[in-house]
């Protein structure tokens, strides 16, 4: 803990808005879907938290030795959770589709299977 | 990168796919989307929870309204939307110290401090907060004398909580906007004081 609180406590400057919000760029795309589809009305804010919610504590009831606590992965399972709870998405289609893009040809534009992530997502809907 | 087991694949790849299928269902507008996380990246930060704070150091009547219904005095500064619906200010005191936490997820006031900082989200954070307060702001750097009462409020309803620290002494003649300068997250959060310049 001592280590997360060196690099975002005391330190940062409170009026820093340009402090770094998102570690990663997707972080921000599932913040983005979850903000809009909850003030779009797909499902409410105090829908989303118990999915959150449900989704941390089942993350800190059983997770490997080790491993890092990652926010935003538990948001986005959440998020998840949700859409295809309010029957607009079922799962498979997402599992789908993210085969589909990870099998993108190395060379591609957007062919980063690893965590180097880009600020935009829409486009490729052909 | 090879296809992977559904729960396996990357965030970014679900991410992206999960953009997709919802932009293509007409789920979501990507222009409104985008206007709320650039809204969250740059624009909505602690200095909006900085201007509340030294208004109500040098505004009685504002520091009495802010502590009766957070909500409307923060929404009079122009500071509102989600997870703002609902605000509680806790005024720290000689005898009180007060401390926000979220223990279930990371609930946090969007309007007036932005998008939490990772420490917040920490699941140290969360549940150390609640059993051992005094240690853990201790860790953070801030000793509060045995004799005087913590208060740790965890944002588990639909409430929101934000802190007014107590002005610095030697800041008589600051203005507010002098004065806004000095507030920071950690101390509207309640895991710091606000130092004199």
């Amino acid at each position: 803990m001592t280590a997360v609180l060196a690099i975002d406590g005391a330190a940062a400057p409170p009026r820093a808005n340009g402090e770094l919000v998102f570690a990663e760029p997707w972080e921000s795309r599932a913040f983005g879907m979850a903000v809009t589809l909850a003030e779009a009305g797909l499902f409410t804010w105090d829908e989303f938290r118990d999915s959150l919610v449900a989704r941390i504590a089942a993350w800190e009831a059983d997770h490997a030795p080790g491993e890092e606590y990652r926010y935003y992965r538990c948001w986005l399972a959440a998020l998840e959770d949700r859409v295809v709870a309010a029957g607009a998405l079922d799962a498979v289609a997402v599992a789908a589709r993210s085969a589909q893009l990870a099998e993108r040809p190395a060379g591609h534009d957007h062919a980063d299977g690893d965590d180097h992530g880009h600020g935009h997502g829409h486009g490729h809907g052909h | 990168m090879s296809a992977a087991p559904a729960d396996r694949l990357s965030p970014v790849l679900r991410t992206e796919a999960l953009e997709q299928l919802l932009v293509e269902r007409e789920l979501i507008d990507p222009a409104v989307m985008d206007t709320f996380i650039k809204t969250y990246e740059q624009d909505v930060g602690p200095l909006n929870g900085a201007k509340v704070v030294a208004r109500a150091w040098t505004d009685p009547e504002y520091r009495a309204w802010l502590l009766r219904d957070g909500t409307a005095a923060i929404r009079d500064m122009g500071f509102g939307g989600p997870q703002g619906e609902h605000m509680v200010v806790l005024e720290q005191t000689d005898e009180v110290h007060h401390v926000v936490v979220c223990t279930l997820c990371s609930c946090y006031p969007w309007p007036v401090l932005g998008l939490p900082p990772s420490w917040y989200k920490d699941p140290a954070y969360r549940a150390g907060m609640v059993r051992t307060p005094r240690r853990v702001l201790r860790e953070m750097g801030l000793d509060v004398p045995e004799g005087k009462n913590i208060q740790v409020w965890d944002s588990s309803s639909e409430v929101r909580y934000l802190v007014l620290p107590r002005r610095p002494a030697g800041t008589e003649d600051l203005d507010a906007e002098a004065l806004a300068a000095l507030v920071t997250r950690d101390a509207m959060v309640g895991v710091a004081e606000v130092a004199a310049p």
